[in-house]
């Protein structure tokens, strides 16, 4: 276990010690200290390394991620995890605003709630959020799985693109296209794996949960639909 | 019938028969224009300076024997391996997908045959781009289709777009004619869906979160990449100095001559100003923070010669970047596809549906046969001689006034043609001192 003291080191230090692991083997867990809410922790990580980050973190924590499993013992600031590639991250605490954004593969778990526009423009990312959701959440959502457990807030999947939507709560409104669509035994398959992998498979069963998609007509424009936009 | 003489038809200045041709158009469609390129209007620009050039009060450079030099580094401010350009004249951010495979490679064929960068676009990075371009400058926009850290580390620059001056507040549009497997696989989205791209980037707003967002780009890149802010003409000079103070190595400045690939009509004519009006207050906003020359400005939005070049370099720019006027030195617009353009209901150099891909000079689409009439080598080879003329041009001036470096040009080598230009560029009428508004600021 390599510790990092953060306060003491410096960011530029940690991630440039995490971005020399690129194709190294010999150090895979890795434990921060001291976050003190900053900044891109851990960003740009491409490696297969286990790192425990002490605390909370501000924005961007695990940003455009590869590889790496990273732990957030605290809460995180916003757009955690944003553009993640591959991976997990997963959040004891909870989530700001856009966490998730544009994430293109990995698991994002959130054990709290997420903020406002939770996995905005997601193009592949998995994010399972035990707790609830914000306003705007999976806005223009391209592909991928949102879970939460608990409820969503407005606009849910406004102009959702391919991604797929499971809640489990209320839904205080759905965005501009997003429809509740029939759950099928694939879809029942997909959430019973994402529960297991997001650690919810004991405080959720599939059977529990709605689904909601894109109703695909503001694809192409017809002036009919003017005031959807 | 009197035998007095009839009024001849007179036609309203206000209702002239384009008017009332696109009232007829949308009354017929129901839908907007849209179309690509920039503004078509007539606008106070370049053409309304004119060099001084040199006399008893200054010297001139002998044009053949003594040098003007065009180099400029970008990205000094903070990146580890800023750019070193031989020329001031980069290519701007035109998208993979609004342009076809092989015209990006010929922008990059012909940028680093003349030693300067090209630009990604709203698609990704293309292996042909990356492949034949020396100085790559990848685009980090909302929509980050495409994005990701490969990427981010393999370019030479990051530029963040917050805004394009053909449509200042206005996201990026791809309509379904032109989403080919290809480019709906690299964008992430079915195929043949009109693509609509967020005006706004998912996780920022405001000049805060920009500097957390600058920092993250900069962490993730190990602070090696310069990184550009691109804004569109709009308030240039608080947004030139919020571009300063969320950190970043470069100004992007895109006045609304600057092309898109495809918007409405109205939101190309009638939002934004010209590049003219624009240059000035970015300067000044970058010399009121002591930040003038150590972030560099680049401008961009109608520049077609040297001339333009040396104009908006005397006006304080540190570079150019040109995007319409590539495309035309590839082949686009040709008389020689006369015919075609007829057919499409359009005529050369009016042709504009660039979003509707069926370009008959095979640049602005992606159908595989059109493309095929494209030469990536021919093209690139065009380009870099526009490059070198341009450049050239840009020196016979500066060495006219005296320069040996572009970047000596300076202000006071111009005069205005124009009570509008010499208002918006801050450089006196010709034959007079007077600026108007000068005394008011900016």
């Amino acid at each position: 276990m390599q510790t990092f003291d953060l306060g003491a080191e410096g960011l530029r230090a940690l991630n440039s010690s995490l971005h020399a692991l690129k194709g190294q083997t010999n150090m895979t867990a890795w434990e921060v200290i001291n976050p003190k809410g900053a900044h891109a922790i851990a960003a740009g990580v491409d490696a297969p390394v286990d790192i425990t980050v002490r605390g909370s973190t501000g924005y961007y924590c695990a940003g455009m991620n590869k590889q790496a499993t990273i732990r957030i013992k605290g809460s995180a600031g916003p757009g955690v995890a944003e553009n993640m590639m591959s991976g997990t991250v997963i959040i004891d605490g909870n989530a700001s605003q856009y966490a998730g954004a544009t994430g293109r593969g990995g698991l994002l778990v959130v054990k709290g709630n997420a903020s406002s526009r939770c996995g905005v423009s997601m193009k592949g990312i998995d994010i399972v959020v035990h707790g609830s959701i914000g306003h705007m959440s999976a806005f223009m959502a391209q592909s991928g799985n949102l879970v939460v457990l608990g409820d969503a807030g407005d606009a849910l999947g406004d102009s959702l693109y391919e991604a797929r939507l499971f809640v489990r709560g209320s839904v205080k409104s759905l965005g501009a296209d997003c429809i509740e669509k029939e759950m099928r035994p694939e879809h029942l398959a997909l959430l019973a794996d994402l529960l297991k992998r997001g650690e919810a498979e004991h405080l959720a069963k599939p059977e529990e949960f709605k689904r909601y998609g894109s109703a695909r007509k503001l694809y192409n424009f017809n002036i009919d639909n003017a005031s959807a936009y | 019938m009197s035998d007095f003489p009839h009024t001849p038809p007179r036609f309203s200045a206000t209702f002239t028969p384009a008017v009332n041709a696109e009232i007829r158009r949308a009354a017929a469609s129901g839908i907007y224009d849209i179309r690509g390129g920039g503004t078509k209007r007539h606008l106070p620009h370049f053409d309304d300076l004119l060099f001084l050039g040199a006399s008893i009060s200054r010297y001139p450079l002998e044009g053949y024997r003594e040098k003007c030099a065009t180099d400029v580094w970008l990205g000094t401010r903070f990146a580890k391996k800023p750019i070193h350009l031989e020329i001031p004249v980069t290519i701007a951010g035109m998208s993979f997908g609004a342009l076809s495979g092989p015209a990006k490679e010929a922008l990059g064929r012909g940028a680093s045959a003349a030693g300067t960068s090209t630009t990604t676009g709203d698609g990704g990075m293309t292996e042909e781009e990356r492949g034949h371009s020396r100085t790559l400058v990848y685009q980090y926009l909302p929509s980050r289709y495409g994005m990701n850290p490969d990427d981010l580390r393999r370019c030479d620059a990051i530029e963040v777009v917050v805004g394009q001056g053909a449509k200042p507040g206005g996201g990026g549009m791809l309509l379904g004619q032109k989403i080919s497997d290809r480019v709906a696989n690299m964008r992430n989205l079915p195929k043949g869906i009109d693509q609509r791209s967020a005006c706004r980037h998912p996780d920022w707003t405001g000049p805060d979160d920009l500097e957390i967002k600058i920092m993250e780009l900069r962490e993730i890149t190990d602070w090696e990449k310069p990184i550009y802010v691109k804004v569109g003409g709009a308030r240039p000079y608080y947004d030139t100095a919020l571009a300063v103070k969320a950190g970043a190595d470069v100004v992007v400045l895109d006045g609304m001559q600057g092309g898109t690939a495809a918007t409405q009509d109205v939101f190309i004519e009638h939002v934004g100003m010209p590049i003219l009006a624009c240059i000035p207050q970015a300067v000044k906003a970058l010399q009121d923070l002591g930040m003038h020359r150590k972030v560099q400005l680049i401008v961009s939005g109608g520049i077609r010669t040297g001339a333009d070049v040396a104009k908006a370099m005397a006006l304080g720019a540190d570079a150019v970047a040109i995007g319409t006027a590539a495309l035309i030195a590839l082949g686009d617009n040709d008389p020689k596809w006369e015919s075609e353009y007829q057919k499409l209901g359009t005529t050369a150099d009016a042709y504009d549906d660039w979003h509707e891909g069926r370009d008959p000079a095979g640049i602005t689409t992606q159908d595989p046969e059109l493309s095929k009439r494209f030469d990536p080598i021919l093209g690139g080879r065009r380009l870099k001689n526009y490059l070198k003329v341009m450049t050239l041009e840009a020196q016979t001036i500066a060495r006219a006034c005296g320069k040996n470096h572009l970047h000596n040009l300076e202000p006071e080598d111009l005069c205005s043609l124009t009570i509008e230009a010499a208002a918006m560029a801050g450089v006196p009428l010709a034959g007079t001192n007077w600026i108007p508004g000068r005394t008011g600021g900016f």
